[in-house]
Formats: C-alpha cells, structure tokens, sequence
C-alpha cells in the first residue's frame, strides 16, 4: 500500500526537467473540469437568470463582496476573473481527491492537485509576483518602491522577508491542509481493508465524516486563498494602506 | 514493528519541487485563466452589468412614470376644482339674474298696474262729470221748460206790460 509517485525525470535530456505525471495529469483535467463547468454556466446567459446561472452569479457577487472588502471596487475591478479562477479552480482541485483516491500499480495517480507543495507554491508564486506588478502598473515605479521604505526605511530587509514569508505562507497553508486531508483519507482507507470486513465496516463512517470535513476544508481554503491574495493585492494597489 | 512502521509511513509524495510541475502548473493556470476570462466570466459580468443598466433604467423610468402620473393627477384635480368653482358662480349669475328679473317682472307689472287704475279713475272722474253736466244741462232746460208752463198760464198781458216795462227801466237806469 506504499504509494509513490509516477516521477519522470529529465524530460528532453534536460537535467532539472523532472515530473511528477500525476500531479501533470491532475492539473490539466481539474483544469478542464473548471473550464467545462464555468463555460456550461454561462453559455445560454438570460436576463432572469435560472438555477445554474443563478449559482454562478452568486459565486461572482461573492468574489466580487471579497475584492470589495479589500479595495476599491474601481481598482479591484480587474482582479475579479483572477479571483473568481482562482477560488473555482482551488476548490475544484481541492475536493478531486477528495471523492476518491486513484492508484495504479503502487503509484498515486488520482488526487488532489494542490496536495502536491511545489503546486501550491507555483500558484502563491504567481500571486505575489503579479501582486508587485499590478502594484506597478497602477502606481507607478516610484510609489511602489516607496512602499519597501515606509513608514521607516530600515524596515526594507523585513518588507523583503515579508514577501517571502507570504509566498511560502500563502502556498504551504493550502498544500498542508489539502495534503493532511489526504493523508488522513488513506490512512482510513488502510485500516478499512487492514482487518477485513469488519474493518471495512468500521471505517466508513470515519471516512464519511473525514471526507465530509475535507470538503469543508476544501472550500475554506479555496476561500482563504482567495482572501489573501486580494488582500496582498490590495497592499501593493491601494495608497491608503 | 515493520508492518507498524510501514501503516504509518503513507508513502504518499510530498510533491517534492519538480520544476517541471510548476512550469505545467503555471502554464496550465494562465491558460485557464485566459480562457475563462474569454468564455465563463467576460459573458458573465457583462449580462451582470446589464442586468445592473437594465433595472436602474427601469426604476428611473418607474421613478418618472410616477412624477408624471402625480403631475397629471394634480393637475385634473385643480381643473376639477376651477370646473366646479365655474359652476358654481354659473348657478349663482343664474340665481342672481333669475332674482332680478323677477324683481323687475313685478315692477313692471306693478307700474301697469298702476297706469291701469289711473286711467280708469280719470276715466271714471270723466265720465262722473259728463254725467253731471247733462244731468245740469238737462235740469235747466227742464226747470225753464217748467217756467214756462208756469208762466204762460198764469202771466196775463197787463203783468206782461208791467214786467217789460220794469225792464227797461232797469236797463236806463244802468246806464
């Protein structure tokens, strides 16, 4: 039951090029499951929006109370399909591996996503560098570089620390819960199948409860990420903070 | 202890820091990204911001719609007023010239009246004197015609000499 991961090392020869396929593989579908879903969604649009329409739209009314909380909606207004991508896309990888658990010849090919670290640190990545480069483009170079020496300019080593410290944080917040999620997923499964049937018996409801909670956890963190970004977001765009 | 061991090490992969990943993860995102703005949230916000036109328009022209109405229901009700109020003095001028013309019938009536009788009294005054004066006329010829009779029988010729005579000696004795 030792699960391992479908490495693929030094694609084209290239000695730093390695993969893990499953991961490769799960980002893509969940991505074309998000895509699938958003774009069902918003296909046949009416003015008195029904049922699927409906749910969209709150999901946007609410990404849209998120960015409003944070910043100006004037200058927020860009974020929202940044926001809206990110929380349906989190959420959508986050609960993946929660439905079940794919293995395949001792190796993990079905789960979540963002259970891998280097996942989740791409996508904070991604966050806080484009945080510094709308922080740019909408303030301008030199506003930008006076928020590294504000209120005090000796601060600048912990303002740089701090950018760090939020990629990392922003990053390994999620991978951790979504990651002891599954953790604990298998572990049930394990014991499930350690003492036969009536282990079998014995474990689902705990496997019941703890998916129940994974999903919550799943939408939290999706939430939370969210939240944060914007609120990054906001520290670089607006001039009142 | 190994079969312990091995139920607590899950052998599930970290992830470790595969460049590769991250350079999928990354692409795949931005893709993701790019086209859900094209296709999911572009169409999305924009039925949501017309939808937001669609209503505002729709209160402002309700909003008008009731000035309008509120206008048009103030104005019949002041013409409603200013009608009634016309009636009103219609009635009042008809009440006025209805009381004058009466007035003036029992004036007219009363003068005619009036005249009537005055030409009737003259008439009556008139009548009463012509009546008098034939009734003198008629008692002076009668009381002559009396006379007369009185005289020519009782009146000899030696009194009529008298008589003449007197006269005449009157008549000198004037003179």
């Amino acid at each position: 039951m030792d699960h391992e991961s479908p490495l693929y090392h030094d694609l084209w020869g290239i000695s730093w090029l390695d993969f893990n396929l499953s991961t490769v593989a799960m980002t893509i579908i969940s991505s074309i499951i998000v895509f699938i879903i958003c774009v069902l969604a918003s296909r046949k649009l009416q003015m008195k929006p029904t049922g699927f329409q409906n749910f969209m739209e709150w999901i946007v009314d609410f990404v849209k109370g998120i960015i409003g909380d944070t910043m100006d909606w004037r200058t927020g207004k860009v974020f929202l399909p940044l926001g809206l991508t990110l929380m349906a896309y989190i959420f959508v990888s986050n609960i993946l591996g929660v439905i079940t658990m794919g293995v395949y010849d001792h190796e993990l090919w079905w789960k979540s996503p963002t259970s891998d670290a280097g996942l989740t640190l791409t996508l904070s990545t991604m966050v806080i560098v484009l945080t510094h480069f709308y922080g740019i483009k909408i303030r301008g170079v030199k506003a930008y570089g006076k928020t590294f020496v504000e209120p005090v300019p000796f601060l600048f080593p912990l303002k740089v620390v701090e950018e760090i410290a939020n990629t990392l944080t922003l990053g390994l917040r999620l991978f951790g819960n979504i990651f002891a999620g599954e953790i604990l997923l298998s572990l049930i499964a394990k014991l499930a199948f350690s003492f036969g049937a009536i282990s079998i018996v014995g474990a689902i409801i705990p496997m019941i409860a703890w998916q129940g909670f994974s999903l919550f956890i799943g939408a939290i963190q999706a939430f939370i990420f969210t939240m944060l970004t914007m609120v990054y977001m906001s520290h670089k765009v607006s001039s009142d903070h | 202890m190994q079969s312990y061991a091995s139920f607590l090490v899950i052998g599930a992969d970290v992830g470790g820091l595969q460049v590769g990943n991250m350079l999928v993860q990354l692409v795949s995102f931005l893709i993701l990204l790019a086209l859900l703005k094209k296709y999911a949230w572009g169409p999305l916000m924009n039925k949501m911001e017309e939808r937001e036109n669609h209503i505002s328009n729709e209160i402002d022209i309700a909003e008008k719609n009731r000035t309008d109405a509120e206008k048009a229901s103030r104005e019949a009700s002041a013409e409603l007023k200013q009608t009634r109020q016309e009636a009103q003095s219609i009635i009042e001028d008809a009440r006025l010239a209805g009381q004058k013309q009466e007035q003036q019938i029992i004036e007219a009536a009363r003068v005619a009246a009036e005249s009537i009788k005055k030409s009737a009294k003259e008439d009556i005054e008139k009548e009463k004197e012509n009546a008098i004066k034939a009734l003198q006329d008629q008692v002076a010829t009668l009381s002559v015609q009396i006379a007369t009779k009185v005289i020519e029988k009782e009146i000899n010729a030696q009194d009529q000499e008298k008589l003449i005579s007197e006269y005449i000696k009157e008549l000198g004795e004037e003179r």
